[in-house]
């Protein structure tokens, strides 16, 4: 005490260097940082060792060796006999993207319905939502996948009594064949019809966006949008005279031909996928429902707004924003567990790398290391996407 | 003024009382029928318009058809006694035949140990009961003291498990290979594992999070961010094909071991987040208080700040832990047999092959899931009332 009102201001206070922060801290460092190395240097060292003398080749010289097996669902073309683990890899990554995309989009339906219906008046409605989320929630995902595959699609008529659905589609436990389009000539000009439909779509709501803010006149966006992405594609369909045509599945004593077939292990994950993430989805969706506070509605009816208006302009956009954030991690959570379809035998990523490459090269380290690197690109790029997109609906405050 | 004068009345009119203004209030007249009554409590919650009168009708008819199926092939058609597939066949006599509960009594040891020696059972069931002892004195937020719970449970516990379960001779406690264990025993300690690890390595994450110190925070966000970037099966499959190329060769791991080293990293990184969380809610006066009255760092968090921030993360810490517990599921994927492994490997079984028998299997293992999910998830909930109740004032 006395020492350091003795000293000029300036001075520093002598400390011991056990007890200066910047000191311990630095040693502190300085040993986390040797420890951690010492470990990565050891599990190289090891891994080395261990690689020489099991025999096993390391490096990505797999890469362009044949793959020689075959994949049950492939969006690209590929051969069993020519096909290089490259392309089988290619293959995989596609069908997890598949999968986890269109189970975004179903969980999303899925969830925003339930959230909203457990919010509902309707005791029925309300309490068929919560037990829905309830028992879904409590429930391991890899339960539900096993149960839709062995004991749903699996237990689905064979092929010879397949269930007839409308529109020439037949339900067997070797999937679902559906017809598929076949598209005739200048059919192009349909899909270049839609996408200047999109264009035009944007261009007109930034339009009718400026002209509101100016005028305060508002345009009937929801119709103009229907014309354009639906209505435009369907008069240059008509007009070119329907350039389209079906290939219906022939059921054949033993197997149904032609068409398309849904693999039953697709169906199987995605089932799966959907209801699970909905689930949870829907929880999301009626926090962010609830965290808007009761005096928005009120006010928004005092100032003469309809209830559905209400819920389109005052409620949905504040409870966007915090549902964006948790929804974000549910779609995570569902591109991360698509790599269940290992259990159900869809050949998603982890199942054809993990699996089968793993089996057939035994180069751990690079078959695993692929596939994290692939899920954590997707991970981080879909976060770093969805937070740009946050913080522009984020309440902006002044 | 009493309620029968007013301004206006007369001078002389004073003591005659006025007959045509009322001294007494008017009892409430009773509410119209159409709002008061179980009629009109239906039409509010089951017929208001159109949309809701027909999603009342769709689900009404959907409830007549699944639960009264549901019922039959859970009780009156279900099967409760036998040995083997005959009982649950289809005959002539038994052309319906719902759940195949037989089954599930005659595996049910199975399902809950394993293969775990039949003589060394009662073991388990000692583990059990241990565990249940500190869980209920861990939870309980009124049990009497909770630290030596927490002693208990975070450093006596394992090595109590670990001898009971792995055995030690010299105890008299014959060694059971991990190859053996399986069913409910092995999703448990799995889960326990997975909790007892986690959460003090995740509470080392989240402080090296929102350290100061640079290597410290790296180290944490690499780690954290990557774990949370994978799916939990390439974790259990780095676990258990690369860990054995990481360690030299007479230190090799058991493969129980591997799984539960892949759950714990695991279940750390989730744990870290939740854990910071917590931290990051605390308002920064509580570190400014404790480090004004004179606390270094270690002090400040034991004593302060970890004690209020884990307090308000009990209901996320329970909720990260029944998502380690439906994952646990997947341990399947490196070889070993959890409880869901069991039913699967008992349901192909051909001694039990009939038709219902997986169904039931399925049916009992979404029981045993859903009894112990929604339990917590209960406890978790009743705890965030209590916090709630607290914060009132």
């Amino acid at each position: 005490m006395s020492q350091v009102q003795s000293g000029l201001p300036s001075e520093k206070p002598r400390v011991s260097p056990i007890n200066d922060p910047r000191v311990r801290s630095f040693v502190f460092q300085a040993v986390l940082v040797a420890v951690i190395g010492f470990m990565f240097y050891e599990a190289f060292v090891n891994a080395r060792e261990n690689l020489e003398r099991q025999k096993i080749a390391s490096g990505l010289g797999f890469w362009d060796n044949t793959a020689g097996f075959p994949i049950s669902q492939s969006l690209i073309a590929y051969s069993e006999a020519t096909s290089t683990y490259g392309q089988a890899f290619w293959v995989g990554l596609l069908n997890t993207l598949l999968v986890a995309v269109i189970g975004i989009i179903l969980a999303t339906l899925l969830g925003f319905v339930v959230g909203v219906a457990r919010l509902s008046k309707n005791i029925l409605v309300a309490g068929t939502a919560r037990w829905y989320v309830e028992v879904i929630r409590n429930l391991p995902l890899l339960l539900q996948l096993l149960f839709w595959y062995n004991a749903v699609l699996k237990a689905l008529p064979s092929v010879r009594d397949s269930a007839r659905l409308p529109f020439g589609t037949y339900l067997n436990n070797r999937g679902m064949f559906m017809p598929s389009p076949i598209t005739g000539e200048r059919f192009e000009l349909v899909t270049f019809a839609f996408l200047a439909g999109i264009v035009g779509t944007v261009i007109y709501r930034r339009w009718a966006r400026k002209r509101q803010e100016a005028t305060g006149q508002q345009s009937p966006v929801g119709l103009v949008t229907l014309g354009l992405v639906l209505g435009l594609p369907l008069i240059v369909f008509f007009g070119i005279g329907m350039p389209l045509t079906f290939e219906y599945p022939a059921a054949g004593r033993f197997n149904i031909s032609g068409g398309m077939v849904v693999q039953p292990e697709f169906l199987a994950l995605l089932f799966g996928l959907v209801i699970y993430t909905g689930a949870f989805i829907a929880e999301v969706v009626r926090a962010g429902i609830m965290a808007v506070s009761r005096g928005q509605t009120e006010a928004a009816y005092a100032l003469g707004l309809r209830p559905n208006m209400t819920t389109k302009l005052i409620i949905i956009p504040q409870a966007l924003r915090v549902i964006i954030p948790p929804l974000t991690s549910q779609y995570l959570n569902l591109t991360k567990n698509s790599s269940l379809a290992v259990f159900v035998g869809y050949p998603d990523l982890a199942n054809v790398f993990t699996g089968t490459v793993l089996n057939q090269t035994g180069q751990a380290i690079e078959v695993v290391g692929i596939t994290m690197l692939v899920y954590l690109t997707i991970s981080l790029s879909t976060s770093t996407f969805m937070n740009w997109y946050n913080q522009r609906k984020a309440l902006v405050e002044r | 003024m009493t309620a029968t004068e007013f301004p206006g009345t007369p001078m002389s009119r004073r003591d005659e009382p006025v007959r045509f203004v009322r001294d007494t209030t008017v009892g409430a007249a009773p509410p119209p029928s159409s709002v008061v009554g179980p009629w009109a409590w239906m039409r509010e919650h089951l017929f208001t318009g159109p949309v809701n009168i027909a999603m009342t009708f769709i689900l009404l008819a959907l409830f007549l058809w699944v639960v009264p199926g549901l019922v039959r092939f859970l009780f009156i058609d279900a099967v409760w006694s036998g040995v083997d597939r005959e009982s649950c066949i289809i005959t002539e006599q038994r052309p319906v035949v719902g759940a195949c509960w037989a089954f599930i009594r005659d595996r049910a040891a199975y399902f809950t140990y394993g293969s775990y020696p039949l003589p060394e059972r009662w073991r388990v069931d000692v583990f059990f009961a241990l565990l249940a002892i500190g869980v209920v004195w861990l939870l309980k937020l009124d049990a009497p003291r909770r630290d030596l719970g927490a002693f208990y449970f975070f450093i006596v516990l394992p090595i109590a498990s670990y001898v009971l379960l792995v055995g030690l001779p010299i105890l008299g406690l014959p060694i059971v290979e991990t190859n053996l264990w399986g069913g409910i025993l092995v999703t448990i300690v799995c889960s326990a594992v997975g909790i007892v690890v986690s959460l003090p390595l995740g509470i080392l994450l989240a402080l090296g999070r929102r350290s100061s110190m640079p290597a410290a925070r790296l180290f944490s966000v690499v780690f954290i961010e990557f774990v949370r970037g994978v799916p939990l099966i390439t974790v259990l499959f780095m676990a258990s094909v690369m860990l054995p190329l990481f360690v030299p060769d007479y230190l090799q791991p058991d493969k129980l071991l591997r799984a539960l080293v892949g759950i714990a990293l695991f279940a750390a990184a989730y744990m870290a987040e939740v854990v910071r969380a917590g931290l990051q809610a605390l308002p920064k006066g509580q570190y400014e208080g404790a480090m004004s009255l004179g606390l270094n760092y270690g002090q400040m968090m034991r004593l302060i700040i970890l004690p209020q921030a884990l307090k308000v993360t009990i209901p996320n810490i329970v909720n990260t832990y029944i998502g380690l517990f439906k994952d646990t599921t997947l341990v399947v994927i490196v070889g070993i047999f959890d409880f869901l492994k069991t039913i699967e490997a008992a349901r192909i079984d051909p001694r039990w092959g009939a038709p219902t028998v997986s169904a039931t299997g399925y049916v009992y293992a979404a029981i045993f899931y859903f009894i112990c999910c929604y339990l917590m998830s209960r406890y978790a909930r009743s705890v965030e009332a209590r916090l709630a109740q607290a914060d009132k004032r």
